[in-house]
């Protein structure tokens, strides 16, 4: 890694990197609520999530960095070295319980960088939050919103980080109920919110529910809820039914988090309802996160090498990608409301990320990640920039924004950006990321993987042509002579994303260092 | 056969449980009644790891009689009413203290291997008493506190679409919104 910072922290904030993520933000949430100026509330939780970034990125030096593991203040961290000595993870006990008993958050390669991804995220979606919550929230909600914003993230930062599996249903559940709570406030725009956020209630709790069914086979079988520890007592119990039961729930539960299709249904109408900063954060980070949840407990505490894993791999994750990645871009093409488009484009992608993970090796698992990383950027600068002419325009039905380009040349330009990347022109990020695909699937022998990938990304051609067909090549009504240039607060972070949409275009080796990286991690056996 | 059915009476409450709460949360048009089947569901899961904790005549995990925690060195007796609260605060100090101890017990003779509590070794000796795992009771007690978020969330969010649509049956909410689609698209075509 280039940048050397965590030898600049303060040493006492080194000693507690891990726990200090989710806890800034979760301790800012009250805090926040009860600030009766939104505008101090919107600054507490800017600074708390930049405060977050600033530890992933220390903990992204940390466990990438090369560093000996002797030469920093790390007494209370129980290390993980490879065979250099070199650090490649810590492991911190809360409050000082030793694991297995205690709770322990892990950071290594494979959540460091998804810690990294959201506090990134989060920070660019919380500036773009300011212009756009004037318009959508109402004056005396707003310190709650935001209050419920960054309690969203807190959960979502716990699930990347613990270590523990059933601390990661509490920090799931947490993100989950202010992430309904957000939806549930786009009900001051239009009150099918309520409807999708109540749906949305009903899915996830009974994901959540599946989740910690599987959980209580995995402690009745193996005693310990570690998550180390449980990948260590799995392999000797891999012939047990209740190990086979508790696989089966936790891959379900995870999956509907996940909106793996077809468990997807509640993504569309919440996606589309919500407030459009909501969106932008939501469609980055949440799946995300829950995407990486699944990774996890596929990978480190499951194996790909057990026999009921490689036959869930093969037979159902793989076909669900396939269709997903066919179907719902199918169906994104039909779409009039182009937030709803783009959330059927989501359950797409997600499907190019989990055909990665079903090839079940090193190389497919890397290159999953890297779109995952990819389609975070993409989404996030798509959904701002559809949120950016909304906000002048009212609306984000495809056949108001006729025209729309004339008015708002920079927000649609950088739409257009980052839609050519979600197509996958070369040059721009997305390409990178499905050549990674494409070249994982071959090596397996999975051409038919292939020509769905291209035969979805034929679909995305079509899709993101009617919006920009529609906004750069219609005339504009009189319905669209009052939209303006999204305001500068705005453009900045959806600039920053766009031009990350081109920049890593052209050179993805941090990203592909990082997603290496965690791949290494779900396969420790096999040294590149 | 019926020996195999009856002792596990409470796996099978657990499933009838779990099957109505799913059942109803999928069927049901009123909104108050999914919110039910979801608590319901919830619930049967609490019910399976109380269950998974339970040790036939096992007791409450609280350590009494013999198993009594004894600081070092002052020999008390079994159960001093007023020591009860110093001794057990002492108990949860040692745990506290643990990971960075370099002592080679704690003070509730459970020794240390690398540094880190052995956690298979429970006391210095076999307990007297038998007790239930406490485990399960902790994780059910903070999926409660999920549980009761989750459906006072989902009772706030009912009465918002009480108050923007007037009804709470499904089916009229989904009519109400066609019907609402088909206005917007009539004065639109105007």
């Amino acid at each position: 890694m280039p940048f050397d910072l965590i030898s600049m922290l303060p040493e006492g904030m080194i000693r507690h990197l891990p726990v200090l993520i989710p806890v800034v933000p979760m301790l800012l949430s009250p805090i926040a609520a009860a600030m009766p100026n939104w505008r101090a509330a919107w600054a507490v939780v800017l600074a708390g999530i930049v405060f977050s970034g600033i530890c992933a990125f220390g903990l992204i030096d940390l466990v990438f960095g090369g560093h000996a593991a002797a030469g920093l203040p790390l007494q209370e961290f129980a290390k993980i070295t490879d065979a250099d000595g070199t650090l490649i993870g810590v492991r911190y006990a809360l409050g000082g319980w030793a694991p297995p008993l205690g709770i322990e958050f892990v950071v290594d390669k494979m959540n460091a960088p998804v810690l990294l991804l959201v506090t990134l995220i989060g920070t660019l979606a919380t500036i773009f939050a300011m212009p756009t919550m004037v318009r959508e929230i109402p004056v005396a909600k707003r310190s709650l919103f935001l209050s419920a914003y960054v309690l969203c993230v807190a959960g979502l930062l716990g699930v990347a980080v613990t270590g523990d599996a059933f601390n990661l249903f509490v920090f799931l559940e947490i993100s989950s109920i202010s992430t309904y709570v957000l939806v549930a406030l786009g009900g001051n725009q239009d009150r099918r919110a309520f409807t999708a956020a109540f749906n949305y209630l009903i899915m996830g709790s009974i994901g959540a529910t599946f989740y910690v069914i599987g959980i209580g086979f995995l402690y009745a079988a193996t005693g310990t809820l570690n998550m180390a520890d449980i990948s260590a007592r799995i392999p000797e119990l891999a012939d047990s039914r209740t190990i086979h039961a508790g696989f089966a729930f936790i891959v379900v539960g995870l999956a509907l988090k996940a909106a793996v299709f077809p468990l997807h249904q509640w993504l569309p109408n919440a996606y589309a309802y919500s407030p459009n900063f909501v969106t932008v954060f939501l469609s980055a980070t949440a799946t995300k996160v829950a995407f990486y949840a699944l990774v996890r407990l596929l990978f480190s505490v499951f194996t790909p090498e057990l026999d009921f894993a490689q036959v869930m791999f093969t037979w159902v994750l793989a076909p669900l990608a396939a269709i997903a990645a066919i179907t719902c871009s199918f169906q994104a093409v039909f779409q009039t409301d182009i937030k709803r488009m783009l959330a059927y484009s989501s359950v797409a992608q997600v499907g190019y990320m989990l055909l990665g993970l079903s090839l079940a090796s090193e190389l497919g698992l890397s290159a999953g990640l890297f779109h995952m990383f990819n389609h975070a950027m993409m989404k996030a600068a798509l959904f701002m920039a559809v949120g950016g002419v909304a906000l002048s325009l009212g609306s984000s039905q495809l056949r108001d924004f006729a025209g729309v380009a004339r008015k708002a040349p920079w927000t649609l330009t950088a739409l257009a950006i980052a839609a050519l990347s979600l197509v996958g022109v070369p040059l721009t990020a997305g390409f990178l990321s499905k050549v990674a695909l494409f070249k994982a699937a071959l090596v397996e022998g999975w051409w038919w993987a292939v020509v769905v990938l291209a035969m979805s990304s034929v679909l995305a051609v079509l899709y993101v042509g009617r919006i920009l067909e529609a906004s750069f090549f219609r005339t504009p009504g009189p319905a669209q002579m009052n939209v303006k240039e999204a305001p500068i607060m705005l453009l900045v972070p959806l600039w920053i994303l766009a031009l990350a949409n081109i920049y890593f275009g052209l050179d993805a080796s941090f990203i592909t260092t990082l997603t290496d990286g965690a791949a290494s991690v779900a396969f420790p056996g096999v040294q590149p | 056969m019926a020996e195999f059915i009856f002792e596990r009476y409470n796996y099978w409450a657990i499933i009838l449980l779990m099957m109505l709460g799913l059942y109803v949360t999928f069927q049901a048009g009123n909104m108050i009644k999914r919110m039910v089947g979801l608590s319901v569901f919830q619930t049967s899961v609490f019910l399976f790891y109380i269950t998974l904790g339970k040790i036939t005549g096992g007791s409450a995990p609280i350590l009494y009689g013999h198993d009594y925690p004894k600081a070092h060195g002052d020999g008390h007796g079994d159960d001093h009413g007023g020591d009860h609260g110093a001794s057990a605060g002492h108990a949860a100090d040692a745990g506290h203290g643990g990971a960075a101890s370099v002592n080679e017990t704690d003070d509730l003779g459970r020794p240390y291997i690398d540094g880190v509590l052995d956690p298979d070794h429970i006391g210095g000796e076999p307990l007297h008493e038998l007790y239930s795992n406490p485990l399960p009771h902790v994780l059910i007690l903070t999926a409660i506190v999920v549980g009761v978020a989750t459906l006072a969330v989902g009772l706030a969010i009912i009465v918002r679409i009480r108050e923007s649509y007037g009804t709470i049956e499904m089916d009229e909410v989904r009519e109400a919104d066609i019907k609402h689609a088909e206005t917007e698209a009539s004065v639109e075509a105007v």
